[in-house]
């Protein structure tokens, strides 16, 4: 067993824990953040992509451990049932989802493509960047919409960023 | 996951000294190969020993006619690194070709060029720029160094320090990648320096990462895709499996190879 201290959605946390434990598995079993799903568990699926020190990564491939003295941001930490975060808004408005559970991954590696490349995206780049989320209702399209006009939405509210 | 105690020396020393006292210790880098191996079972070190915290593995910077990349330096980076954009363009462009943007914003090159995956990408890099592995006790040419299938010629408590690529002539890397995984099912490094072709083949062959050397011979005299026509890789020699056979494979090298060639002619 080893204590960790980390900071979750702008909280501090310290968790006594296997070593063994996944990112994922500290943020749903241990802090009952169950936003971020377990889709694949062998880091194809993207469905638990978080921020790790403002970076995506998936969550079912860290180790906890290692998150040790890190920020974490899951997609609770991004917005809330009142105030949503614009990409958050722009999934709801472009009809993101089906059935819903890859969109918190979603939700996570848009806000980090708007990180990496601005405001205006372009349907090849986001296509390319979705590479490692994957939607099995096959939604792609709308999801891109999304992200797309998250994008624009993000620039146009600096105040709602992360 | 087998048990195992978890580490994160705080510097150099500190680590050499854990993975040289444990006999079954192993270097945790950017995790995007160990931690899926572990959780398969298909490895149980007895101690985890996390580069993180040790101080000076992660960046990029120029020594003479090198650029040098730290161990520890993650694939976003060197993609982005504008050092690397204006150095060797190339290899900049390989790296945003690997897997997809988390897992480029964790894997390492030390950790892919440790692994000697048979379809990673930046050993054909290092092959190709003939690199050199920078490691705690030694200088390894690269050509020396990738022995086989996720084989390489690291000692078992060995550590890369660094990868030095020489700057200089021009290069291009085609790749078909795997659609799902995004590993290479072939791909191609192509480099020409002064009256010197290399091509390094990485996801095709069976012993891994190799040197195509009739493509180099004949990309030698005369440096078009056309003198590659006729050439051929053995497909006996080449990976086959479900997602294409061995003859697939080869000339599926042949192609990427040609494209390669078409791009640094282009580039004039
Ligand atoms: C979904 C997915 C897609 C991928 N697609 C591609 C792809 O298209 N192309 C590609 O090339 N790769 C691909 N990869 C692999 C990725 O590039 C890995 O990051 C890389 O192979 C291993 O690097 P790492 O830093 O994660 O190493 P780790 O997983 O931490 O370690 C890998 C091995 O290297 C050893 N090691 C690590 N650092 C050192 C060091 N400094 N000195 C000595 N030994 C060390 C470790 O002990 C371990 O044995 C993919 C991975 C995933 C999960």
């Amino acid at each position: 067993m080893q204590t960790i201290t980390l900071n979750v959605n702008g909280a501090p946390v310290t968790a006594t824990i296997d070593v063994r434990t996944l990112l994922v598995q500290l943020l749903r079993d241990d802090l009952r953040l169950t936003g971020t799903h377990v889709g694949c568990d062998t880091s194809q699926c993207g469905a638990c992509t978080v921020h790790l020190d403002g970076l995506a990564v998936k969550a079912c491939s860290v180790l906890a451990v290692q998150a040790d003295g890190a920020e974490v941001t899951t997609v609770e930490g991004v917005g809330s049932s009142e105030h949503l975060h614009p990409m958050q808004e722009a999934f709801r408005e472009h009809h993101g989802l089906q059935c819903g559970f890859c969109t918190p991954g979603m939700i996570m590696a848009g806000i980090d493509i708007v990180r990496r490349h601005g405001a205006d995206l372009d349907e090849a780049t986001v296509r390319a960047e979705l590479e490692g989320n994957i939607c099995r209702c096959t939604g792609y399209h709308n999801i891109v919409l999304a992200i797309m006009a998250g994008a624009q939405a993000m620039a146009a509210l600096p105040a709602a960023a992360e | 996951m087998f048990p195992f105690t978890y580490h994160r020396p705080a510097d150099l020393d500190a680590a050499r000294g854990l993975v040289a006292a444990n006999e079954e210790a192993k270097l945790l880098a950017g995790g995007q190969t160990l931690i899926a191996t572990l959780k398969q079972r298909l490895a149980g070190p007895s101690d985890l020993v996390d580069l993180a915290g040790v101080p000076g593995l992660a960046g990029v910077s120029r020594g003479g006619d090198a650029l040098v990349i730290g161990a520890m330096t993650r694939h976003a980076d060197v993609a982005a690194a504008p050092l690397v954009r204006e150095a060797l363009p190339a290899l900049a462009e390989l790296a945003e070709l690997i897997g997809d943007p988390a897992v480029r914003n964790r894997g390492t090159i030390g950790g892919s060029v440790a692994n000697n995956d048979p379809s990673a990408d930046y050993p054909a890099a290092c092959l190709g720029l003939a690199a050199t592995i920078v490691t705690d006790r030694r200088r390894i040419a690269a050509g020396d160094f990738f022995l086989g299938l996720f084989e390489t010629a690291l000692e078992p408590d060995e550590i890369i320090l660094s990868v030095a690529f020489p700057v200089g002539g021009a290069a291009a890397y085609e790749k078909f990648p795997n659609p799902a995984s995004r590993y290479a099912m072939a791909g191609s490094f192509v480099w020409r320096g002064e009256g010197a072709v290399r091509v390094a083949i990485t996801g095709a062959g069976q012993e891994g990462v190799f040197r195509w050397s009739e493509a180099e011979a004949a990309l030698a005299g005369d440096f078009t895709p056309r003198a590659l026509e006729g050439l051929a890789l053995d497909g006996d020699a080449m990976i086959a499996d479900i997602h294409g056979s061995g003859a697939y494979r080869a000339h599926l090298a042949g192609v990427m190879t040609k494209r390669a060639v078409a791009r640094i002619v282009g580039q004039g």
